[in-house]
């Protein structure tokens, strides 16, 4: 399987990515994924990635979309509480390419 | 991530000029030791598998009698060849559903049949080599199960039973697809295909509650692991997760509260969906339905109702009382199960809903028929009652519906493109090239009749099609749930809707 190289660690990914161990997840990984699509990470970004963080704490899965664009909305006001938002910071889906960077289980099934 | 062109899409759909080999490369993840284990099958590709790949067909074939019958009966007359979305949409001729059936065929005649064991070259028998097993691999998960060239074969024979055999016997051998059978693995552990726990399931209803009460001003619940409920509602983990999903789950629970239903859903069978089918286990198919009994038993309901799930409805509908049946413990005197559909349909009947059409007058639907409901199962007691059903509690909610070419609906329906266990990111270039017929009948009506949106009601097809499209030049939210349409029409008692209406909310609305 492959890995992620940071500061002088080894982070074993799956095929497209996902951090396979998620408790080793540590915040300068997500640059480090997000590199590989060429994306830069901007507070914008961070506010998405740490209400992810802060719900799989509590829940141990990612938010669903709705969950995810009514808090973003409650934090950064209704323009932004919406999925056309996430998806301008995370094109390729706020649901997968988000959970990938902050270190959450990829949401699998009909979605 | 798409490093694939996206074929041209044209005014009618036609059959394209052969491209030999040009979905060879398309393969899925293939399962880790652990999917396969937690399933029963080995964790990797065991040494001796040739022999247990022949000893499983074997095993299979006296199982099944339909599966010897459609691996003796084709004559080879082609009517199918044009018949499959996905050798339309990528012109790969082992997408032809006879071709993909003669991947299995030419090794059953070698290992099965007199003339095959003595003269294989006469009769296209082959041995079964590694190259075959790729092949298996590859196109045995270019299929979608779909059943519409079933529809068009004279033999009756049907390719999605063809394709679940292959993958059984591929499990068996230990090269199972990491998409199913992780998902079959959290079904075990979690409750549903998506993974999601109970406290977090329980912390989307409430959120949902809120939301309503907000919207509408009434108290609309969505009950969770109720005691003594009357229904049971069974719907795919996608509802509590996925956009247009969540507005369907919305529109069940206002019907549900609007003809004061006592429901509940389950944490334990907090899953429609049932993967097994897709990998052709009766053993899988049949332990993740026993999950359905068991919380229907628990719970101490008196009816069982399927939300809008396509492959659930078929195995609802057709298997589950074989699978775990009898369901003697529940209320006679409704279907065993029963649709969410057939319950609305049968209210909006009865005039117990009060629907406001205008509130989708910004909308001209069209309707997808779902696979698995259109070919695999029934709404209503009359056959076509599974057309009807959808149609008609979309006319009765909308005022703007027009459908799409018959050859592309009904039973003539296209699949999505991601049903059979096609719903991953690994198969996203097969995915959207296998919507290229329904986004051509779609793009049609959208150009000819004024459609903007089009109703679904399968998890599947609502995440495929919200995917896929926008390949094609569609937006996401052209996509929508039955259940959304009647959400958005219906007019609760004691709601903010009902009072604007009335005139009796004390604003001055101009409108």
């Amino acid at each position: 399987m492959a890995a992620i190289e940071f500061e002088g660690k080894s982070y074993e990914v799956d095929e497209e990515g996902y951090l396979v161990d998620l408790t080793q997840w540590v915040p300068g990984l997500a640059q480090i994924m997000a590199n590989d699509e060429d994306a830069v990470l901007t507070d914008a970004h961070w506010e998405v990635l740490n209400f992810l963080r802060e719900y799989y704490e509590e829940y141990q899965i990612a938010p669903a979309v709705r969950v995810l664009t009514k808090a973003i909305g409650k934090k950064l006001g209704k323009d932004k509480g919406n999925s056309k938002y996430l998806y301008e910071l995370f094109p390729y889906g706020p649901g997968k390419q988000a959970c990938k960077y902050a270190g959450l289980p990829k949401p699998t099934g009909c979605v | 991530m798409a490093d694939f062109e996206t074929p041209e899409i044209k005014e009618f759909i036609g059959i394209p000029a052969l491209q030999e080999g040009s979905m060879a490369h398309s393969s899925p993840f293939i399962a880790y030791t652990d999917h396969q284990e937690a399933l029963g099958y080995p964790g990797e590709l065991v040494e001796n598998w040739q022999q247990v790949a022949l000893d499983k067909m074997d095993d299979l074939r006296s199982r099944y009698r339909s599966f010897q019958v459609f691996l003796d009966s084709c004559v080879k007359c082609g009517a199918c060849t044009d018949k499959c979305h996905y050798f339309l949409g990528t012109s790969d001729p082992k997408n032809m559903p006879v071709a993909r059936q003669d991947l299995l065929r030419k090794v059953y005649r070698r290992y099965f049949t007199f003339a095959g064991k003595y003269f294989p070259k006469l009769v296209g028998a082959e041995d079964l080599t590694e190259a075959v097993l790729d092949d298996w691999y590859s196109y045995f998960h270019q299929c979608s199960q779909c059943r519409r060239c079933s529809v068009f074969c004279p033999y009756g024979i049907d390719t999605a039973e063809i394709s679940m055999a292959a993958r059984e016997i591929m499990d068996a051998v230990g090269k199972g697809q990491k998409y199913c059978n992780e998902i079959i693995g959290k079904v075990f552990t979690v409750g549903n295909n998506l993974g999601l726990p109970g406290k977090a399931l329980a912390n989307v209803l409430e959120g949902l509650e809120e939301d309503v009460e907000d919207d509408t001003g009434v108290a609309v619940k969505f009950p969770l692991d109720v005691k003594g409920a009357d229904i049971l509602l069974v719907t795919p983990s996608a509802d509590f997760f996925a956009e247009p999903h969540i507005d369907g789950l919305i529109g069940y629970a206002k019907v549900f509260h609007e003809t004061g239903a006592s429901w509940t859903l389950s944490t334990t069978a907090s899953e429609a969906g049932n993967f097994g089918m897709f990998i052709g286990s009766y053993e899988n198919m049949r332990r993740v339905s026993m999950r359905i009994r068991d919380a229907a038993k628990e719970l101490g309901v008196k009816r069982i109702i399927f939300g809008e799930c396509g492959h659930a409805w078929r195995i609802a509908y057709s298997f589950l009382n074989t699978l775990v049946g009898p369901f003697d413990f529940l209320d006679q005197s409704y279907p065993i199960p029963q649709h969410i559909l057939e319950y609305t349909w049968g209210e909006l009947e009865k005039g117990t809903l009060r629907i406001n059409k205008e509130e989708n007058d910004h909308m001209t639907l069209t309707f997808h028929d779902s696979c698995n409901v259109a070919r695999g199962s029934r709404m209503g007691d009359y056959p076509g009652g599974q057309f009807d059903y959808p149609r008609n509690v979309i006319k009765a909610v909308c005022n703007n519906y027009v459908d799409m070419d018959p050859k592309t609906t009904k039973e003539a329906t296209f699949c999505c493109g991601g049903g059979g266990g096609l719903l991953t990111d690994d198969l996203m270039e097969i995915r959207v090239k296998g919507v290229l017929p329904r986004a051509t009948a779609l793009k049609s009506v959208v150009e000819n009749e004024g459609v903007t949106h089009m109703a679904a009601i399968c998890a599947i097809c609502k995440s495929q099609f919200t995917k896929t499209l926008p390949y094609y030049g569609f937006t996401m939210d052209q996509i929508v749930s039955v259940h959304q349409l009647v959400s958005e029409a219906l007019v609760m008692k004691g709601s903010e809707q009902e009072a604007e209406l009335d005139g009796t909310d004390g604003d001055d609305t101009e409108e």
